[in-house]
């Protein structure tokens, strides 16, 4: 036994190491492509940060000052060397280090999008498993009618039906920022506010932060928990005609035990990889639900960054948005090949 | 024997399956009973209701799709279509268990094959439920000696796709004895194995049922395993049961077209190469064919034979039945066969 765990440690050692040499090139990539394109795109970043009145010398300085005035391939290895010891540039909308800016709003979308994350995936699975079990019944044609809804429609329209009745008119809860005013900030650990209240002790800040999340979060969890709940419920119906089903069920296992374990890890596995899919593009997604709920968060930010021309901003957080989700690319690999032997010893056998 | 009362008695099933587009009137009132001890074969071409039947008794059909309109499924005595879900559960594993028809399928690849084994295990009976986990380990590793598996500590933390085909059909068979069953079921065991392995699994499966007393259906294509295995034979035809005999007698004296067919069609190496076996092949379930469901492939097919379902008729005695128009009284027949002339 202990062999075997050494050997699967070591297995497990190696796949994060090659994954994360990967992603250098990966990023390395991404970084050339953003810097490119940011910089192709028409208007001058200079004048459109001085404004229009701004006399032609002082833009000019500008322009100097970031480089502008060389070719891009010289612009790129400015930028490369800085970034390299972890200087992204200023913005020019903020006037303040990129990285700051992003240390301020990661952690705002970081928490919305895990908090989307968790109903998608609680709710998905819940309403995927249903549906299988009570398939072609009306309770099926109920979850199909609704996932089809969730799937077809944006979040910001969402964002914005629950804006308008949970917020305005019953006014259940609140709709604004992150915290109410006069709610102190509990101490940043890591910067979601939830967490860091639960982690000080604060309850009363947790429950409000909570509050301040639940309408963004499910506004925009609601279009992937709708995917994950057809994708769940298409394999699990899927799986439910499989001999080895039947014959777990033959020999005396209880259809309890055969659904919640028997069928249902199987049955997992395509969800937990669109899954993936679904949390990344939610980070982008969350640009109107940020914006209408007023929520301090990244996408807001790179957005504004983009209509302004704001290179250095927009390559932070694109590069940023780069690393998120290889990240969850990894976790995802991990977690798949946990729940799928096949694919873990086929790996391994490569190897 | 016939004295006794079966263990499993089936009585004028039908099962149907609605689908797209119409209803798949596979089982045909069927009845069919194992007394205990009795090792009885079922055989028939694919796709003619062997498994169908099988699946049903354990009540684990999908359904839907499927529905049984018609019929009684009594084990020892317990009508099994009306059973609650407390009783079913008893009667599934310790009453009867099944060995299905692919190992590669009939085990689920996610888990290792002690975690599906010790799970079987477990949910066997209320005592083995308050066993501890070592003492289910320490069973399951009895169970895969008893299918002759050597190394069942490793076994045991495998996964399916890491044993041989025949590995993972023994581990079937082992999975299916571990919960002691009075009725053991076995859907073509082997079927999926080349010749030498399945020949293995096949002596095997048969010392351990001997020395265990079982009653078995065993569920085969191949009729020289049902000639060396069985103490009485059912044929089975596009969801009908068209003959009953003793082993012996079914062999000897084959009645029902189809059987003699059946029989034609294996191939013998004293005899004159490969038989044509029956021309045609089973019949559309969305429409099968009115009166004998046989009669489309039927050399001694007669007009009768396509207006009426044929009833049960008694060859020489009880124990060899056949349904089939051509052992009615033989004035009758008589007439059958005018009729055709008239025609």
């Amino acid at each position: 036994m202990r062999l075997v765990s050494l050997d699967s440690l070591y297995r497990f050692v190696t796949f994060i190491t090659q994954r994360l040499f990967q992603s250098i090139f990966v990023l390395f990539g991404l970084s050339i492509l953003i810097f490119t394109i940011a910089r192709v795109l028409p208007g001058d970043p200079a004048r459109t940060a001085l404004g229009a009145r701004a006399p032609q010398e002082v833009v000019d300085r500008l322009r100097a000052e970031m480089h502008l005035d060389e070719p891009i391939t010289v612009q790129y290895t400015f930028w490369l060397t800085d970034a390299l010891r972890g200087d992204f540039g200023d913005s020019l909308v903020t006037r303040r280090a990129v990285t700051t800016d992003i240390a301020e709003f990661l952690p705002a979308s970081l928490e919305l999008v895990l908090f989307a994350g968790i109903i998608t995936a609680v709710g998905g699975v819940v309403l995927g498993t249903i549906s299988a079990q009570h398939k072609d019944t009306w309770i099926d044609n109920v979850i199909r009618i609704l996932s089809y809804a969730g799937v077809v429609t944006p979040a910001f329209i969402f964002a914005i039906i629950f804006l308008l009745i949970f917020g305005l008119a019953l006014d259940w809860l609140p709709s604004i920022g992150r915290l109410s005013e006069g709610i102190p900030k509990p101490p940043v650990v890591t910067g979601l506010i939830t967490v860091d209240a639960l982690l000080a002790g604060q309850f009363g800040t947790f429950w409000d932060a909570f509050q301040h999340l639940i309408l963004p979060g499910v506004a925009l969890s609601l279009g992937s928990l709708a995917q994950e709940a057809r994708i769940t419920r298409s394999t699990m119906a899927d799986n439910l005609s499989k001999d080895y089903i039947a014959a777990e069920r033959a020999l005396g296992i209880p259809d309890r035990v055969v659904m919640t374990r028997f069928l249902l890890k199987p049955s997992l596995i395509p969800t937990v990889s669109i899954f993936a899919l679904d949390f990344a593009a939610n980070l982008a997604n969350a640009f109107l639900v940020e914006l209408i709920f007023n929520w301090p968060g990244l996408s807001r930010y790179g957005v504004n960054a983009m209509l302004r021309k704001d290179l250095n901003a927009i390559t932070a957080v694109i590069l940023i948005l780069g690393v998120i989700f290889i990240l969850v690319n990894i976790v995802v690999d991990l977690v798949v090949s946990a729940l799928d032997p096949r694919i873990r010893l086929r790996t391994a056998r490569s190897d | 024997m016939s004295a006794q009362t079966p263990i499993l008695d089936i009585k004028n099933l039908s099962v149907h399956f609605r689908v797209y587009g119409g209803v798949l009137k596979v089982l045909d009132g069927i009845d069919f009973h194992v007394f205990p001890g009795e090792k009885v074969g079922l055989v028939g071409e694919t796709g003619c209701g062997k498994t169908t039947t099988m699946k049903a008794i354990l009540r684990v059909l999908p359904t839907p799709p499927a529905v049984i309109p018609n019929g009684e499924i009594l084990f020892k005595g317990q009508n099994v279509l009306k059973m609650s879900e407390r009783k079913l559960l008893d009667m599934r594993g310790q009453g009867i268990s099944m060995i299905f028809q692919d190992p590669t399928s009939a085990l689920n690849p996610v888990f290792t094959i002690g975690q599906q084994l010790e799970a079987v295990i477990r949910h066997a009976s209320p005592q083995n439920h308050r066993l501890s986990r070592s003492a289910i380990e320490q069973r399951a590793r009895l169970a895969l000696r008893e299918v002759a598996l050597a190394d069942p500590d490793r076994l045991l933390n495998s996964y399916p796709i890491q044993l041989s085909g025949g590995m993972r059909q023994r581990v079937c068979i082992g999975m299916a004895l571990s919960t002691d069953p009075e009725l053991l079921i076995a859907d073509e065991p082997g079927t999926a194995l080349d010749v030498t392995i399945q020949d293995q699994v096949l002596r095997l499966l048969q010392r351990l049922v001997d020395e265990k007393q079982k009653s078995v259906i065993l569920i085969t294509h191949t009729l020289g395993i049902v000639r060396q295995t069985t103490d009485r034979v059912y044929v089975m035809y596009a969801g009908n049961m068209v003959e009953v005999a003793p082993t012996k007698r079914l062999f000897a004296k084959p009645a029902h077209p189809y059987t003699q067919g059946l029989m034609a069609a294996v191939p013998r190496l004293s005899g004159g190469g490969i038989s044509e076996g029956i021309p045609g092949r089973i019949p559309s379930y969305m429409n099968p064919p009115v009166g004998c469901r046989f009669h489309t492939r039927c050399p001694y097919a007669m007009p009768v034979c396509e207006r009426l379902k044929p009833p049960v008729f008694t060859v020489d005695d009880e124990a060899h039945q056949v349904a089939c128009f051509l052992y009615d009284a033989p004035d009758k027949v008589q007439a059958y066969k005018q009729e055709q002339v008239a025609v």
